[in-house]
């Protein structure tokens, strides 16, 4: 086991490399100058060329990416243009953001997401199964945006129960320690705040929750179809056992190994940040940090941003590969 | 193994869900700031975050937005308008050669750190920028013509007299002079501070305005609190303000509906109205100092011909565009800079709207056959364009019916702006927000020889009009100078590089029972008078 995971870290290695290349390329066959969107539309020649020279923009492309490797290699990830602040620095508060919504999110898909599969399959061509398949097919085809303005709507102005923007009650802050706010304000004891934080994690947690409660409810259910056909299924409700634990505990356990990699898929794709949803709903995380750094052509922040969020991606792979063994015995990895 | 995770799971789902109602229950205080003795917070939604908060270091108005409440300029602008009034510095005097000027400073004044302000300060002040170099004080060399050494550099020496008279001596006369130093960017700073911050300065900025700096959560939130030692007496009303980034329009105004915002900046045109009905919110009008044009490239054939240039002008609907996108709110333009700026020739007749008369100037410069040409559509709202894609379109029909075939395209907007800088664009969108007040600052900058390759996207190019406007640019004698700006006016308006479309009143909303918010035509307002009925 220790085995593979060391061969697959070291695998990681020129996954990353590769992808660093691929980013500096696409960054820089895109037209626009990193100096003249920082000094803006008013900017004159002879500012924009001394920026230029300033940031080593004039250097050629490849003195630039391997100064950027080199600085890598010692754990630099750079410096942001736009505020002078250093990638490493400035990048985890976003990243502690996109944490703390993309696993809420996560948590609510999951839940409801596996349970509707499980009672879609176990329940074939009921009403449930066609209201719920029904509901995947227009959550996974919702566009977030619109669905994000009508939650605000709904819940925040109409029913007025529930808050529409941002991580915390800005009139009454939370001093954070960590930058995920749900772990601080339990540290601190300060449950009234939890409790507003939590509610600031509902409307983009269910928008962003969406489209992979949609997916795994698809493949959930497809899957078990799959398993409930078998004939250890059959013989173990000959045996007498109840229905319930034959679908949970011995259905499940086969099915739920394709569902697993969806589901790491779409963590790792949350983490990646999601734009509309952070733009929609003001949350300050990492999608919309390397999002407004493109707008920028702040290089450094979208090149090591990608990286960080490619890592991550990675990890969690790694990760869920692991948990196929742990769940399934029959999987080894030697 | 997965009965355990069953039961794991559902306990967490109960856990959740229950300091979820927890939660609903707990919070009641919607902290509106009229509950009595609680502190009054102002939150200001708006649409991105700042770069820093050292003003002189930025140019972008998200920035100047907080810093005009943290900093305070020698003289300042009107409360609504661009006049000069009295600042930091009482009194003023300059010399009959427009040569130099002598500031009186307000005495007592404390920077937030404790540190005196006088007019050491104000020195080190500017001996900071006019060290600087390349892009380190952007606005301080584009006001002033470059830093210390530079050949164009207009301040030839600041130096205190006293404790409290700083005098300013010029190389030559600079008719904006008084209002180059009301801007945002030259906002008075703490040299202690600065100096020992060095770089960081940005995130701990200290001047002497009515509010101090707290605390900067990027990409989210700014807060600053009552500055209790400040000079003015009275002020400022509120406790803190919270400056919180909200991207997208439309979920800043649901904000300040549920009362999570005090104030939205940036509200759509056709959301006014909305607002305007609703009794618990009232709208914010900017007074206007933007234009919105067309930009027709000149050295691009066929608008090398002022026919062609001047066709386009009448063959274009601008009051249908006004109506139709701007909601009213906005005025038809005919010169390059909007009415209230001082200099504005208010007898140019503008373009007609005459399809007839635009087919008949195309048949005089040989093209009554019509041509075809791209027409570039801004990708970005902005408050001088709320829906470029849309203005396109309508401008796309006007050109068919004189016969001239336009494909729009557009870029992602650091690109649009690259490449028609270049000169690749034959028709583009585009704005100015003005800087300082100052037909300078729209005409020099926008349409003078000078700046091609730089803000003169059209690479517009006129001899006589140079002379103009330089000349313009040290006349002191207030009067002579509007005459010239005037003179110019026609010029380009005969010439017609661009088609003026608008200049827009952006629009704001905010709570009811919010007073004295006064906005400001340069964007950055100052909130020492807002207070909570």
């Amino acid at each position: 086991m220790l085995h593979y995971i060391g061969r697959r870290l070291l695998q990681l290695i020129p996954v990353l490399l590769g992808m660093t290349f691929v980013v500096f390329m696409i960054i820089r066959a895109i037209p626009g100058d990193p100096a003249q969107v920082i000094l803006g539309q008013q900017a004159t020649k002879e500012a924009i060329e001394a920026l230029r020279a300033k940031l080593g923009l004039d250097n050629p492309w490849y003195v630039q990416y391997f100064d950027y490797l080199g600085g890598l290699l010692k754990g630099d990830l750079g410096e942001s243009l736009r505020t002078t602040t250093p990638v490493s620095e400035e990048i985890w508060p976003y990243l502690a953001a996109t944490f703390e919504l993309s696993l809420f999110a996560v948590l609510i898909a999951v839940i409801v997401g596996v349970n509707a599969g499980i009672i879609s399959a176990w329940f074939q061509n009921s009403w449930f199964d066609y209201t719920a398949m029904i509901l995947a097919l227009v959550g996974v085809s919702m566009p977030i945006f619109w669905l994000g303005l009508m939650m605000q709507y709904i819940f925040g102005i109409e029913l007025g129960i529930l808050p529409t923007t941002g991580r915390e009650e800005v009139r009454n802050p939370i001093d954070s320690m960590t930058n995920l706010y749900v772990l601080d304000t339990i540290l601190q004891g300060r449950f009234d705040q939890l409790g507003i934080v939590l509610k600031h994690l509902v409307l983009p947690g269910l928008a962003l929750a969406t489209i992979p409660m949609a997916i795994i409810a698809r493949m959930t259910r497809s899957s078990m179809l799959d398993v409930m056909r078998s004939d250890y299924v059959r013989t173990a409700r000959a045996k007498g056992q109840k229905m319930f634990w034959v679908v949970y505990k011995h259905a499940l356990k086969n099915a739920i190994i394709p569902v697993l990699t969806i589901i790491g898929l779409q963590m790792g794709l949350l983490l990646g940040g999601a734009i509309l949803t952070e733009s929609i709903f003001a949350w300050p995380g990492v999608g919309r940090y390397i999002y407004e750094a493109i707008n920028f052509r702040d290089y450094p922040v979208i090149q090591s941003g990608i990286l960080v969020v490619a890592f991550i991606f990675v990890m969690i792979n790694l990760f869920i590969d692991i948990l196929y063994s742990l769940i399934d015995p029959r999987i080894k990895y030697d | 193994m997965s009965k355990k995770k069953l039961w794991s799971l559902a306990l967490l789902t109960m856990l959740v869900l229950s300091t979820i109602l927890a939660g609903c229950q707990s919070d009641s205080s919607d902290g509106n700031g009229e509950n009595n003795g609680e502190p009054k917070i102002l939150v200001f939604g708006r649409g991105g975050d700042s770069v820093s908060l050292d003003p002189a270091t930025v140019t972008d108005g998200e920035s100047f937005k907080v810093t005009q409440n943290i900093f305070e300029t020698l003289v300042n602008f009107g409360k609504q308008d661009t006049e000069i009034n009295p600042g930091l510095a009482k009194k003023w005097e300059p010399s009959e050669d427009g040569l130099t000027y002598t500031f009186e400073l307000e005495e007592g004044i404390k920077f937030h750190d404790g540190t005196d302000f006088n007019a050491e300060a104000v020195v080190a002040n500017f001996e900071r920028w006019a060290n600087g170099s390349g892009e380190d004080f952007y606005y301080y060399s584009s006001m002033f013509g470059g830093y210390k050494g530079d050949e164009g550099h207009v301040i030839e020496s600041v130096t205190a007299d006293g404790d409290y008279k700083v005098v300013f001596k010029l190389k030559r006369p600079q008719a904006p002079f008084l209002k180059n130093l009301a801007m945002s960017p030259f906002g008075i700073a703490s040299p202690k501070a600065f100096e020992e911050q060095g770089e960081k300065f940005g995130d701990n900025p200290v001047g002497t305005g009515p509010f101090k700096f707290v605390e900067w959560k990027r990409n989210d939130s700014i807060t600053i609190e009552k500055n209790e030692d400040y000079w003015v007496k009275d002020l400022p009303k509120l406790d803190k303000v919270v400056f919180k980034a909200i991207p997208d329009n439309s979920a800043r105004l649901n904000a300040l509906n549920t009362g999570e915002i005090d104030l939205a900046d940036g509200v759509n045109p056709a959301d006014g109205k909305s607002v305007e009905g609703n009794s618990e919110l009232q709208l914010f009008e900017r007074p206007s100092m933007n234009v919105g044009y067309l930009g027709l490239t000149s050295t691009r054939p066929p608008f090398d011909k002022v026919e062609v240039r001047q066709a386009i002008n009448h063959a274009i609907d601008k009051q249908a565009i006004v109506d139709a996108f701007f909601e009213g709110r906005a005025e038809v333009a005919k010169n390059p800079m909007p009415p209230v700026i001082s200099g504005y020739n208010d007898d140019i007749p503008g373009y007609d709207f005459d399809p007839a008369k635009a087919k008949a100037l195309l048949a005089e410069a040989g093209l009554a056959e019509g041509f075809e040409m791209e027409l570039w559509a801004m990708p970005v709202p902005r408050p001088y364009m709320p829906d470029g894609q849309k203005v396109a379109e309508v401008i796309q029909s006007n050109l068919a019916d004189v016969g001239i075939k336009a494909k729009i395209v557009t870029f992602e907007w650091a690109t649009y702006l690259e490449k028609a800088r270049n000169g690749e664009a034959d028709a583009f969108m585009l704005g100015w927000t003005g800087d300082n007040g100052d037909a300078d600052n729209f005409l020099y900058v926008l349409l003078d020889k000078d700046n091609i390759g730089s803000n003169n996207y059209s690479y517009y190019s006129n001899d006589e009009l140079h002379d103009i406007l330089i000349e313009a640019q040290s006349e002191v004698d207030e009067d002579k100078r509007n005459e010239l700006y005037g003179q110019a006016q026609e010029i380009i308006f005969e010439d017609a590089p661009w088609v003026p479309l608008a200049h827009s009143t952006p629009l704001l909303a905010g709570k009811a029972n919010l007073v004295g918010f006064k906005p400001h035509p340069t964007g950055s307002d100052k909130l020492a008078e807002v207070d909570f009925k």
